[in-house]
């Protein structure tokens, strides 16, 4: 522990108590709307409460059950199917396009604008319901498949495709990601291609040495926050199976099942120690993405 | 002529993007019965009813709905703007015991996923019976617990020059003087992509509102949809899209009239 040194002149303690003020507000905030809930959550993992009678202690019961809960496991395996297609498909996307967009093309910011849309649009529910008759059985993609004379499933009501449809809607938004690789495109100097091109490389492998190698960290940082924010998708699983996580839990994500479980069936405490699953689960997929960024990004200045 | 090509793909990428949302607004003006027989954008017969029916179709007309949206965002927006620019102002500017520390906790609440507070938290609204009432969705936002828009601010006093405040606080001005007269005003672009995106996400909220407001004539807009859905179950798609349009118009012309500032926030954060 160092010590904490007062503030000497009445200058720095003027300053220091200004500080206190603006911040009050946020200190506030932090105890009593984060930290305190914090607290409250992990505590309520370990109780059996129905927010009708007070909470009732059980220890790591909550937890144990969780190993043997058929749906907590379909939940699980939904979400990481779900991050694990969607992402990558999203990021390839987003890059690709990015890519064609930072070529000096004319109309920039019309293009843009329209990829970016569906990304501010896609987490609302008008979208959501939408998408249930986009991929419904004489939705817009089955209309299009007619033109080739194929008979589409009706993809929504289909335990094999329903997340793949939720998947399809992901990956949809790609334009934020799409915009943040543009800023990171620019960033990169005209010379390192110039100096690529005088040693006979061609376009493609500009790509993959240059592009690529001084694109990582950004690659990165939509990999991190995308993997972060997929992983607690609600709304379109919510709208599109109408709560219900349907049909046969084929679209149950992980936070439609804490929703249920808290909301709907008054599992707290159930749905306290779900919660807290998950920030482990989180952590650690986060934790994989910094330990396996070292083998792959660069960032240019040795490391 | 490569260049031609390139257009021709970047214009049929984009109309795959658009082409739903297009058909959403579209069928909104179709007869029912020509909605799913005809995938074509222009409607063969028009049938402007659906707006006047989906806006009556609930136990309230959708106008309330929208109010209750409106209050919401407005709340949310204004509460974003003074605590995360006070916040800010304090982690930029102003130095004090434990500042790295804060600001690393401050960073770390970032990164926890909101299914952790939200149960906790409507325990503790419930208790106070403020289910039912808008202040769980507003008064979070006056406390600065939106740490995003905090960080962004922070990033963008950094790049103003300290020599502002410095002048300015040998013309003896005060810190709050500082803040409100000096360093906001030249804030804009910053609270402006806080403003933005504040609307837009609250706007398109669902969870929260979802559980905190279950009086039908306290339901904010995307809740009463969602209701729609169940209530109508199919039988006029029509007057369900229409709604559904009525509550994007909002986003959309945000967006149009934000986007400058809504593409800078996106690429210098990362947020979505």
């Amino acid at each position: 522990m160092t010590v904490l040194r007062r503030p000497v002149s009445q200058a720095a303690r003027k300053e220091e108590r200004a500080a206190w003020v603006f911040l009050l507000p946020w200190f506030i905030g932090m105890a009593g709307v984060t930290l305190g809930p914090m607290i409250a959550s992990l505590y309520f993992s370990m109780t059996d409460y129905n927010l009708l009678s007070s909470p009732e202690w059980v220890g790591f019961e909550n937890y144990s059950k969780m190993l043997d809960d058929p749906r907590l496991r379909q939940s699980l395996s939904v979400t990481f199917v779900y991050v694990a297609v969607s992402v990558p498909l999203l990021l390839a996307v987003a890059l690709a396009l990015a890519m064609v967009l930072n070529r000096g093309i004319k109309g920039l910011a019309i293009y843009r604008s329209v990829y970016y849309l569906p990304s501010l649009l896609g987490a609302s529910v008008a979208v959501g319901i939408l998408w249930r008759q986009v991929f419904g059985t004489d939705g817009l993609v089955n209309k299009f498949l007619g033109l080739f004379g194929i008979d589409g499933p009706g993809w929504i009501s289909n335990p094999e495709t329903a997340l793949y449809s939720l998947i399809v809607l992901h990956v949809w938004t790609f334009g934020s990601s799409m915009v943040i690789f543009l800023a990171g495109l620019r960033q990169i100097p005209e010379q390192y291609y110039e100096a690529a091109a005088l040693d006979g490389a061609g376009r493609w492998q500009q790509f993959w040495h240059v592009t690529v190698p001084l694109l990582t960290p950004i690659i990165f940082f939509n990999l991190v926050l995308q993997v972060i924010n997929t992983f607690q998708s609600f709304t379109q699983a919510f709208v599109v199976s109408g709560g219900t996580g349907g049909p046969s839990d084929s679209t149950l994500f992980y936070s439609l099942y804490l929703y249920q479980e808290g909301f709907g069936r008054l599992h707290m405490g159930y749905a306290s120690a779900m919660a807290w699953l998950l920030v482990v689960i989180v952590g650690l997929l986060t934790a994989i993405n910094f330990y396996f960024s070292k083998r792959w990004v660069f960032y240019g200045d040795g490391k | 002529m490569r260049a031609l090509i390139r257009h021709a793909l970047l214009i049929a990428a984009g109309l795959v993007m658009v082409y739903p949302l297009l058909w959403m607004i579209a069928s909104s003006i179709k007869p029912d019965a020509l909605i799913f027989r005809e995938p074509s954008l222009l409607p063969t017969e028009t049938d402007f009813g659906h707006y006047a029916d989906g806006w009556n179709a609930l136990s309230h007309p959708f106008g309330v709905y929208l109010m209750n949206s409106a209050v919401v965002v407005l709340g949310a927006l204004l509460g974003n703007l003074v605590s995360c620019s006070m916040a800010a102002y304090a982690f930029a500017r102003l130095k004090f015991r434990g500042r790295a520390f804060f600001f690393g906790m401050m960073m770390l609440t970032l990164m926890v996923p909101i299914y952790v507070l939200i149960i906790p938290q409507y325990v503790m609204f419930s208790k106070i019976e403020w289910v039912n009432t808008f202040l769980p969705l507003i008064v979070p936002k006056f406390l600065a617990t939106d740490a995003f828009f905090i960080f962004l601010m922070i990033q963008f006093f950094r790049s103003l020059p300290t020599e502002l405040d410095e002048a300015a606080k040998i013309d003896g001005a005060g810190y709050w003087r500082i803040y409100f007269r000096i360093l906001l005003p030249i804030s804009l672009p910053a609270l402006a992509t806080t403003a933005i995106f504040t609307f837009i996400w609250t706007w398109n909220d669902f969870l929260g509102q979802l559980i905190y407001l279950t009086k039908p004539e306290l339901q904010t807009a995307p809740v009463a949809l969602r209701n729609y859905v169940d209530a109508t179950s199919g039988a006029s798609w029509g007057s369900l899209f229409a709604m559904s349009v009525v509550t994007l118009i909002p986003v959309f012309i945000v967006f149009l009239v934000g986007q400058r500032y809504l593409v800078k926030g996106i690429a210098t954060t990362g947020m979505k």
